[in-house]
């Protein structure tokens, strides 16, 4: 399996704050990689690295063996690399369809992959003409995922799509993703819901003061009880 | 099962009219005040006119204060310019423009306010990449950077025109008023009232109906998702900002006009009502700016019969009473 995004020794500095110190990581292709950690491991600032948002201090980010850690964001997403922010961020003044316009960003909309994100969004296609900033949690954050994908990506970086939602909600979302993610989607995404975590990922990277302190095979991660207390101050049974 | 299965209908959103109905009910309280019928019509007119004016001038502004978060304080020099380079094309053909046929006046008047528009708008693209650029992010630098540039600006204008001030005479054919009744509506504020509601009409399509103002709107609310979905959103910017200076000189030449003169310090009076407007309306609300310049020009003119010496103060007073009762402004763009 080759490694589509692969960081090394990455520093990232906020400020005066030295929040990734020396990262090193890769996400194979075709794989869904889980990043998990404490609140303020740094997860959400290495997606932001990787995207471009904000810059390495040094270290290396190589995109399909790609530098791209000096790029500028417009420059990474043309790489192919799809972003859903933590906070979704959908356009809330514009329409879902506006929305989806704006992601599909070269073309018109593909409609064979218009047809696939509405068979497991529907509310998509429902409130197609209504204002974003209308729909519910869950349905912007569908909205969020679908504006990711409306157009084929090498790479999905996504931030804790599962915060905030009802357990319902989170069930479904669990099942698009899946979805995605046997379409052949290469994902690195962050979350802090366990149960999630393990249902999707292939492989896991643990975080704690901005560095990698545990990568392996999730499977192995969700049967090993004491190993998640150690590292994430939890355990699986906790979560179901 | 849930509410990804869009089982539920959304909820209608709600039509803001009541910053729509300000203006109208604004009007409609002035007659008994101000009592002659024909007196309210003309100082109606002549509000809309000024208010499409200033409209114009801050249209752009709106946007870049929306877009990008930068203060521009040098906005002002953009009008000013806009109002001189007209001069270029309208001294030359003063026969042209004193002489009574509207397609004659027109021939000249429309070239000279297209070449204001192009020379404000290429100022617009020096200004962006020389004094903003190094400032993005900063808005204490960027006030001063933009304050220093308004002073240069004024005082090459000085330099190159000198201090007295310079007559604009109005074209023949735009002179007088159409007569309806016993009430005199000025032939300019017409036309300027047209032009403005044109630029008006004009910004809401490309804003609404074209992908280009899809960005500009999306950027106005979140910018950094517009980079991430692979948008070079700094080209926008500068795209709207040339734009806005271009459309800032327009407002210049229709305000010397207005005027019938132009000087170097001509925007100085006019930054504080148009900073006023894109305060009042919302910072990248273009239908708030809208709105607010003709509430602005409302204030002026109705609060200039009725209570001459509150005129001073009226626009202050108007944007503490709107910020009062919306603290973000008329149409507050959202997650700003």
């Amino acid at each position: 399996m080759t490694d589509l995004l692969k960081l090394s020794g990455v520093h990232t500095h906020i400020g005066r704050y030295h929040i990734l110190q020396g990262i090193d990581l890769t996400v194979p292709q075709g794989q869904v990689t889980m990043l998990l950690g404490r609140n303020g491991a740094g997860k959400t600032t290495t997606l932001r690295t990787i995207m471009g948002l904000w810059h390495a201090s040094s270290g290396e980010i190589s995109l399909s063996g790609e530098r791209i850690e000096s790029r500028a964001t417009p420059d990474i997403a043309r790489l192919g690399v799809g972003y859903v922010p933590e906070s979704m961020a959908v356009f809330s003044d514009l329409t879902v369809k506006e929305n989806l316009v704006l992601a599909a960003r070269d073309a018109p909309m593909d409609d064979t992959q218009l047809e696939w994100i509405f068979g497991f969004f529907p509310a998509l296609r429902r409130f197609w003409l209504s204002r974003a900033g209308s729909l519910s949690g869950g349905q912007k954050q569908m909205l969020s995922i679908a504006r990711a994908i409306i157009e084929p990506r090498k790479l999905l970086l996504i931030d804790e799509p599962t915060k905030g939602l009802a357990p319902a909600i989170v069930m479904a979302l669990i099942e698009c993703l899946k979805e995605i993610k046997r379409k052949g989607a290469t994902i690195l995404m962050v979350e802090q819901n366990f149960f999630a975590a393990r249902e999707l990922g292939d492989n896991v990277l643990v975080m704690d003061n901005g560095t990698i302190v545990h990568r392996g095979a999730m499977a192995a991660l969700a049967a090993d009880v004491p190993l998640q207390e150690r590292l994430l101050g939890l355990s699986l049974e906790a979560h179901q | 099962m849930t509410d990804l299965a869009a089982t539920d209908p959304l909820p209608k959103p709600k039509r803001d009219l009541a910053p729509i109905l300000l203006p109208v009910a604004l009007a409609l309280a002035m007659i008994p005040l101000i009592g002659s019928p024909s007196t309210w019509l003309t100082l109606t007119a002549a509000s809309l006119a000024m208010g499409m004016m200033i409209f114009i001038m801050a249209s752009g502004l709106t946007l870049v204060f929306g877009l990008m978060d930068v203060l521009n304080f040098g906005h002002g020099a953009f009008i000013a310019v806009g109002a001189y380079v007209a001069t270029l094309v309208l001294a030359p053909f003063a026969a042209s423009i004193q002489a009574d046929s509207l397609w004659m006046n027109l021939a000249v008047l429309a070239p000279a306010a297209l070449l204001s528009m192009a020379v404000s708008g290429a100022l617009g693209l020096v200004v962006e990449r020389v004094l903003i650029l190094p400032v993005y992010g900063q808005h204490l630098k960027q006030i001063l950077m933009t304050t220093g540039g308004l002073i240069v600006a004024e005082q090459t204008l000085y330099a190159l025109w000198g201090p007295q001030i310079i007559p604009m005479p109005l074209p023949a054919s735009l002179r007088g008023s159409f007569i309806i009744g016993d009430v005199a509506i000025a032939k300019y504020r017409v036309l300027a009232t047209l032009i403005g509601l044109a630029v008006f009409i004009a910004i809401q399509l490309v804003l609404n109906r074209t992908k280009l103002g899809l960005l500009i709107r999306a950027g106005v609310e979140n910018r950094e998702m517009v980079e991430a979905l692979g948008y070079r959103i700094r080209r926008l910017f500068l795209g709207v900002f040339m734009t806005g200076s271009a459309l800032a000189g327009l407002g210049g030449v229709m305000w010397a006009l207005y005027r019938e003169q132009v000087h170097a310090s001509m925007s100085d009076e006019l930054t504080v009502l148009i900073f006023v407007v894109v305060i009042i309306g919302g910072l990248g609300s273009i239908g708030g700016c809208f709105i607010g310049a003709i509430l602005v020009a409302m204030v002026a003119n109705y609060g200039g019969f009725l209570v001459p010496k509150l005129a001073l103060v009226s626009n202050i007073l108007l944007m503490v009473a709107i910020l009062m009762w919306r603290p973000r402004g008329l149409y507050a763009v959202t997650s700003r």
